[in-house]
C-alpha cells in the first residue's frame, strides 16, 4: 500500500473541510466540518506513524481526538449560548467583529 | 600573622537549621486557617508557640554566630580590651587583619532550568541573624498584644493566620540566600500587608487604603524583578567563573559588585532599578503614601508593620545588597548618591507632615516614614553599621509607641485615636502607659542614654564623617522636627484637660462627626478606628466591651496589653548599650558587639575557600583565613583602599565594601544633644503656649496668616502627592495612553491603507501635471484608482464574517504555499 | 484516481481494494456533510466518515486509535452534534439558507488548497510503500504517554477538565 494513499485522503478530507467551513452558514455545520479537518490531520498521523514505524503519530492522533472532544464540548456550548441569545444560529449574523 | 593555621570556623545545628525559623510560621499558618476555628484560643495558640518557637531557634542562632565569629578571631576575646585606647588608630593595625566570617548556607534545590539551579533554604550571616531574631521578639510580643486586643473580632482567627504568615514572609525574607527567594518573601509580605491593612474590609476606606498599600508597593515591585534580572545577567558569568554558583546568589552578587570586573552599567541599573523596590517598600518619598493609610488595620498590624517587617525590608535589600549599591552609586568617593537625597528628602518632608496629623497612628506613621530616611540616608554615605543598628533599636521603640496608642484607644480613647478630640490628660490615668510612651519617646528622639540616640546620632555622625556635611545638618534638622512632634503629640494625649472620650464622655454619636471630619481632609481616606469599624457593622463583637467602658471611663490596660509594652519600653531604655560607639574609648572596642558580629567583614577570600553557595550543595565550612593583608592597610591614608575601593587581588573576592567609622568627640554629641534639646524646648513652649494657655497671638493663626494657611493646608493635604498621583497621573496620563492608542487605531492604523491610496493618487496627479499627460496618463490614473479602490475593498472584506475570515485565510495560506513550493522547486 | 495508484502498487491487494471502496465512501459521505440540505442528515453523514477514518485506522495497524476513535467520536461527539442539533432547531427536515452567501468562495479555495496539498504529496512520498506491519501493541502506546508524553497528558487532562467546566458555564441557563 502506498503512503500517498493515506495522504491523500487526507488531504481531500481537509479540502472537504474547509469547503464546509467556508461554504456553511449554520454553526454546528461548521463544527461538523471542523471535525472533517481535524480527522484528516489524525488520518495523516496514524499514515506516518505506520510509515516511520514509530508510534508517536499514534499518540498524537489520540491527543487530537481528545482535544477535538474537548473543543466540540466548547463549542456547542457557545452555540448554545448564541442561539439562546439571538435566536439564530446563523454565522452571517454575527458581525459584531466588523471592523 | 597570616593566620592560615587559623580554627575552623565553628557551627552548630542552629547556625545550620535556621530554615527551620521560617518554616514553622508558615506552616503554623496553615495550621491555623485549617483547624484553627476548632481550638479553644480560636488558633491564637498556634501563632503565638511558632513565634515562640523561632524566638527560641533565632536566639540558639543568634549565640552560635558570636562563637562563630569568635572562633574566627583565633580566641582572641582580649582584642578590644588590648585595644582599649587605640581607638584612634584605623581599624586592623599591626597586621592584624580580622577574618571575614562567612555566611553559614544551607539550600535544596527548588528547580532547575538547564544548567541554572534556584535554591531554596538559609543564609545565616550576621545581619541577617541579627534582623532573623528582632523579627521573631517582635511579633511574638505583638501577637501576645493582639490576644487581647482584637479579642472579640470576627476574624479572630484569620487575624492571626495572617500576622503569623506576615512574620514567616519577612523570616523568609532575611534568611534568603538568593534573590529569587528573596523576592517570594518579599511578595509573601506584600499580600499579608493587604490582608492585615483591609482586615476590617466591610468599611470601604479600609479596603482602599489597602489596595492603595499593595498598589503603590507593587509600583516599587516592578524595580525589584527588573533589578534581579539586570544584576542576574551581569553577574552571572563571573559568579559561574569563580565562584560556581549563579547570579542569583546574594553573596555572589556582592563578590561579583566588588570584584573590579562588574559592568558599570548592569551594576548602576540593577542599583537603580532595586532602589525603586526599596523606595515603594520602605515608604521613601514620593511612594510614602501608602504608609499613613496603611494605619486602616488594626494597631498590632501597624506596630508590627512599622517597626521589623515591611518597611525595614527596603533598607534590609540595600544593607544586604550593600556592595552593589557602594559600587554603583560611587559610595566610598563621597559623591552625592540617590540614596542619601531620597533619605533626606525623606526625613524632613515626613517629619513635617507629622505636625498637622491629629490621629495618633499617623503621627507615628509619619515618624517611621521619617526614621526609615535616616537609615536610608546612612546607607547612602556610606555608614552602613549605624543604619543597620538603627533598624535594630528604632524597632524597639517604635513597636512600643504603637502598641501604646493602642492601649491608649483601647483603655483610655474609646477605640478612636484622634488626639485633639478623645485624648488629653491621660498620664494620671494610664501611669504605665504614659511611663512607656516617654521612654520611647525619649530614645526616638535621641536622648542620651535612650537606645535612639546610640543609633542615630552615630549615623549623623558618619554622614559628616564622610564627608556629606550638608545631609549632616540635614539630620540635624529632623532631630529637631521629631522632637517637636513627638512633643505635639505627647502633650495632645497625656497632658492638658481630658477631652471627649478619655473624659469618660460616652460618644454615640460620634461617627456622624467623624464622617464630616473626613470630608474635610482631602486626598486618602481615613483610616477608621477599632470603635468605628466594629460599630459600622453590628457592634455586636464589641457591646460587651462598650458597657464596661460606659462604666467606669478610661483607666490602665490589662496585663496582657502592658507586659509587651514594657519588655518593648525596657529594650527601648537599654537596646542602644548593644553598640554604644561613644564609650568605646573609654572601654574599648569589645563593647561594640554590632561592629563585631554584624558588619561583614572587608577582607578578601580566597575563592577556593569560599562555600560553594550553589543550590543542593550541602555547606561546607571552611577557615575564612584572609588572603593577604593588604599592604597598604595600617598606614595613613590607608582608609581609601582595600575591599570597595580597589579591586581585589586576583582569585580572591570581597563580600563587603572597607567603610570608614567616625570617630565620636564630645563636641557632635553636645551638638546634637544641644539641637534637640532645643527643639523641645521650643515644642514645649508652643505646645503650652499654644492648646494649653490658648495663647492668642497663636490660635487661629493658621486662619489669619495667608502664609500660614497655605503652609497648613499643604502640608495637611500631604503635598497634595495623593491628588497627584490620583489625578495627575492616573487620570491625565494614563487615560491619554488609552485615548491616544485608540486614536492611533483609529485614525493611524485605518487611515494607512486609505492614506496609501490618497498617496498614490496624488503622486499620480502630480505627476500627471508636470510630467507627461499622453504617455503615462492612464497608466497613472490607474493606479491611483486601484490604490484607492484596494483601501476601499479591503475595508468591506473587515466583514466581521467568520466564514469569510476563514475562506481569507485557507485561501491566503494555499496562495501563499503555492509561492513559497515554486520558489524553492524553481 | 485511486485506480491509477493500485494499478502500480504489488502488494496486498486485498488492502488496497479494502482501502480504495472506503475511502470512496468517505470522500462521497465527506462531500454530502458539506452539501446536504438537511442538518440530521449531515451529522449521520459525519458518522459515515468517522467511521470510515476508523476503519482506515484499522488498515493502518493502529487498533487503538481505531477503538478510541469509534467511541469518542461516534458515541460521544456525535451525540453531542445531535444534541446541538436538536436544541438550536426546532423543526427537522429540509431546509433552505444553510449555504452563506458567499458559499461559491469556497470552492476555488477548497480546489486550489487541494491541488497544492495532492501536488505536494506526490512530490515527496510519491514512491513510498508503507510498511507491511502487523498492529502495533497497546502497552507500546501507554509507555509512550507515561513516559515521555507524561507531560502533555497532564496537560490534555487539564484541558478537558477546563473545557467540561467551561462549556457547563457557558450552557447554564442564568
Amino acid at each position: 500500500m502506498l503512503a500517498v494513499n493515506f495522504l491523500l485522503l487526507g488531504a481531500a478530507l481537509f479540502c472537504i473541510g474547509v469547503y464546509g467551513v467556508i461554504a456553511r452558514r449554520n454553526a454546528v455545520m461548521v463544527l461538523m466540518s471542523i471535525e472533517l479537518i481535524l480527522n484528516a490531520v489524525s488520518l495523516n498521523f496514524v499514515a506516518f506513524a505506520l510509515m516511520s514505524g514509530a508510534i508517536d503519530g499514534q499518540v498524537f492522533a489520540l491527543y487530537v481526538i481528545a482535544v477535538a472532544a474537548a473543543e466540540v464540548g466548547v463549542g456547542l456550548a457557545m452555540v448554545l449560548m448564541i442561539y439562546r441569545n439571538r435566536k439564530s444560529i446563523a454565522l452571517d449574523e454575527l458581525s459584531e467583529m466588523k471592523g | 600573622m597570616l593566620a592560615a593555621e587559623a580554627a575552623q570556623l565553628s557551627s552548630g545545628w542552629f547556625l545550620e537549621n535556621v530554615w527551620l525559623i521560617a518554616l514553622i510560621p508558615i506552616v503554623s499558618f496553615a495550621l491555623i486557617i485549617a483547624f484553627g476555628k476548632h481550638l479553644p484560643m480560636k488558633g491564637s495558640e498556634i501563632g503565638l508557640a511558632s513565634m515562640f518557637a523561632s524566638l527560641v531557634l533565632a536566639t540558639g542562632t543568634a549565640i552560635q554566630w558570636i562563637q562563630r565569629t569568635n572562633s574566627a578571631s583565633g580566641g582572641e576575646e582580649s582584642l578590644g580590651m588590648l585595644q582599649a585606647f587605640g581607638r584612634s588608630m584605623p581599624r586592623a593595625t599591626e597586621g592584624e587583619v580580622q577574618p571575614f566570617i562567612e555566611p553559614v548556607v544551607h539550600t535544596w534545590v527548588w528547580w532547575s532550568n538547564g544548567p541554572l539551579e534556584f535554591g531554596i533554604g538559609s543564609s545565616a550571616s550576621g545581619l541577617s541573624v541579627l534582623l532573623l531574631w528582632l523579627v521573631a521578639f517582635i511579633s511574638l510580643l505583638v501577637q501576645v498584644f493582639s490576644l487581647d486586643y482584637v479579642r472579640g473580632d470576627r476574624r479572630y482567627t484569620h487575624f492571626f493566620a495572617a500576622i503569623t504568615l506576615f512574620s514567616g514572609g519577612m523570616l523568609v525574607m532575611l534568611m534568603a540566600p538568593n534573590m529569587v527567594q528573596l523576592i517570594l518573601g518579599w511578595e509573601i509580605m506584600g499580600l499579608c500587608s493587604f490582608l492585615l491593612i483591609g482586615h476590617w474590609w466591610e468599611e470601604e476606606a479600609n479596603s482602599r487604603a489597602a489596595l492603595k498599600a499593595f498598589f503603590t508597593v507593587r509600583v516599587g515591585d516592578v524595580g525589584l524583578l527588573v533589578g534581579t534580572a539586570i544584576i542576574f545577567f551581569g553577574a552571572n558569568a563571573w559568579a559561574v567563573d569563580n565562584l560556581d554558583s549563579n547570579g542569583f546568589d546574594i553573596n555572589a552578587i556582592q563578590a561579583w559588585a566588588l570584584s573590579g570586573e562588574a559592568n558599570s552599567k548592569f551594576l548602576l541599573w540593577g542599583a537603580i532599578a532595586l532602589f525603586i523596590a526599596c523606595i515603594g517598600k520602605s515608604g521613601q518619598f514620593p511612594l510614602h503614601t501608602w504608609l499613613p493609610d496603611a494605619m486602616a488595620g488594626p494597631t498590632p498590624v501597624s506596630s508590627l508593620l512599622h517597626s521589623s517587617t515591611m518597611v525595614v525590608a527596603g533598607v534590609f535589600l540595600v544593607a544586604q545588597l550593600y556592595p552593589v549599591f557602594w559600587q554603583a552609586f560611587d559610595i566610598g568617593q563621597g559623591s552625592l548618591t540617590f540614596i542619601a537625597i531620597i533619605g533626606a528628602i525623606t526625613i524632613i518632608i515626613a517629619a513635617l507632615l507629622a505636625f498637622v496629623q491629629d490621629d495618633i497612628k499617623k503621627v507615628l506613621a509619619y515618624s517611621t516614614v521619617s526614621q526609615l530616611g535616616y537609615m536610608m540616608l546612612g546607607l547612602g554615605t556610606g555608614a552602613w553599621l549605624p543604619a543597620v543598628f538603627h533598624i535594630f533599636t528604632h524597632a524597639f521603640f517604635k513597636c512600643c509607641l504603637f502598641l501604646c496608642a493602642g492601649s491608649v484607644s483601647h483603655s483610655g480613647s474609646h477605640h478612636s485615636f484622634d488626639m485633639k478630640k478623645d485624648m488629653g490628660g491621660l498620664r494620671k490615668k494610664m501611669p504605665i502607659t504614659f511611663t512607656a510612651w516617654i521612654i520611647s519617646t525619649l530614645a526616638l528622639t535621641g536622648i542620651f542614654p535612650f537606645a535612639g540616640f546610640w543609633s542615630k546620632d552615630e549615623i549623623i555622625d558618619n554622614v559628616g564623617n564622610n564627608g556629606y556635611t550638608f545631609l549632616m545638618w540635614v539630620g540635624l534638622g529632623g532631630a529637631v522636627l521629631t522632637a517637636a512632634y513627638m512633643t505635639r503629640a505627647t502633650y495632645l494625649t497625656f497632658f492638658g484637660e481630658p477631652r471627649g472620650a478619655a473624659a469618660g464622655e460616652h460618644h454615640g454619636d460620634e461617627h456622624a462627626e467623624e464622617h464630616e471630619m473626613e470630608h474635610i481632609s482631602v486626598g486618602a481616606p481615613e483610616p477608621r478606628s477599632l470603635g468605628a469599624a466594629a460599630n459600622a457593622h453590628g457592634g455586636d463583637d464589641h457591646d460587651a466591651h462598650d458597657d464596661h467602658h460606659a462604666s467606669d471611663g478610661p483607666h490602665e490596660s490589662g496585663p496582657l496589653l502592658l507586659i509587651p509594652i514594657v519588655i518593648l519600653a525596657f529594650f527601648a531604655l537599654f537596646a542602644g548599650l548593644a553598640n554604644p560607639t561613644p564609650l568605646a574609648s573609654r572601654f574599648g572596642e569589645g563593647i561594640e558587639s554590632m561592629k563585631k558580629y554584624v558588619e561583614p567583614r572587608s577582607t578578601p577570600v580566597p575563592f577556593e575557600d569560599v562555600i560553594a553557595t550553589g543550590p543542593g550543595e550541602s555547606i561546607m565550612l571552611v577557615d575564612g583565613r584572609p588572603a593577604a593583608a593588604p599592604s597598604s592597610e595600617g598606614e595613613e591614608g590607608a582608609k581609601k583602599s582595600g575591599c570597595g575601593f580597589d579591586a581585589p587581588e586576583p582569585g580572591t573576592a570581597c563580600f563587603f565594601p572597607s567603610v570608614s567609622h567616625a570617630e565620636p568627640s564630645f563636641n557632635k554629641i553636645l551638638l546634637s544633644l544641644g539641637v534637640v534639646a532645643a527643639g523641645y524646648a521650643v515644642a514645649i513652649a508652643f505646645n503650652i503656649a499654644f492648646y494649653g494657655r490658648k495663647n492668642k497671638h497663636l490660635v487661629g493663626l493658621t486662619e489669619r496668616s495667608k502664609v500660614m494657611r497655605g503652609g497648613f493646608l499643604f502640608l495637611k493635604n500631604k503635598y497634595y502627592l495623593d491628588a497627584l498621583y490620583e489625578n495627575v497621573i492616573v487620570r491625565a496620563v494614563a487615560h491619554p495612553i488609552a485615548k491616544g492608542t485608540n486614536w492611533f487605531n483609529q485614525n493611524v492604523l485605518d487611515a494607512t491603507v486609505n492614506a496609501a491610496g490618497e498617496g498614490a493618487r496624488r503622486t499620480g496627479v502630480w505627476v500627471y501635471d508636470n510630467i507627461d499627460q499622453k504617455i503615462v496618463d492612464g497608466a497613472v490614473d490607474g493606479s491611483g484608482w486601484i490604490a484607492e479602490e484596494t483601501g476601499h475593498g479591503l475595508q468591506s472584506t473587515q466583514s466581521g464574517k467568520v466564514s469569510q475570515y476563514g475562506a481569507l485565510l485557507f485561501g491566503a495560506a494555499a496562495v501563499g504555499a503555492i509561492v513559497l513550493v515554486l520558489v524553492n522547486v524553481s | 484516481m485511486n485506480a491509477l495508484i493500485l494499478a502500480t502498487d504489488n502488494v496486498n491487494v486485498a488492502q488496497n481494494v479494502a482501502f480504495g471502496i472506503i475511502a470512496a465512501v468517505m470522500i462521497f459521505a465527506a462531500l454530502s456533510v458539506v452539501t446536504t440540505k438537511n442538518v440530521v442528515h449531515a451529522a449521520l453523514w459525519l458518522v459515515m466518515v468517522l467511521a470510515g477514518v476508523a476503519a482506515q485506522y484499522v488498515l493502518a495497524a493502529a487498533e487503538f486509535v481505531a477503538v478510541s476513535q469509534v467511541l469518542v467520536y461516534i458515541g460521544a461527539v456525535m451525540v453531542l452534534f445531535l444534541f446541538g442539533i436538536m436544541l438550536t432547531r426546532a423543526q427537522i427536515g429540509k431546509e433552505t439558507g444553510l449555504n452563506n452567501k458567499q458559499w461559491a468562495l469556497g470552492i476555488p479555495v477548497a480546489l486550489v488548497l487541494f491541488g497544492l496539498l495532492a501536488w505536494v504529496i506526490v512530490d515527496a512520498f510519491g514512491d513510498d510503500v508503507l510498511p507491511d506491519r502487523g498492529p502495533a501493541p497497546t502497552v507500546m502506546l501507554s509507555d509512550q504517554f507515561l513516559s515521555i508524553y507524561l507531560l502533555p497528558f497532564i496537560a490534555i487532562s487539564f484541558v478537558l477538565l477546563a473545557a467540561a467546566i467551561g462549556a457547563i458555564v457557558l450552557a447554564r441557563k442564568d
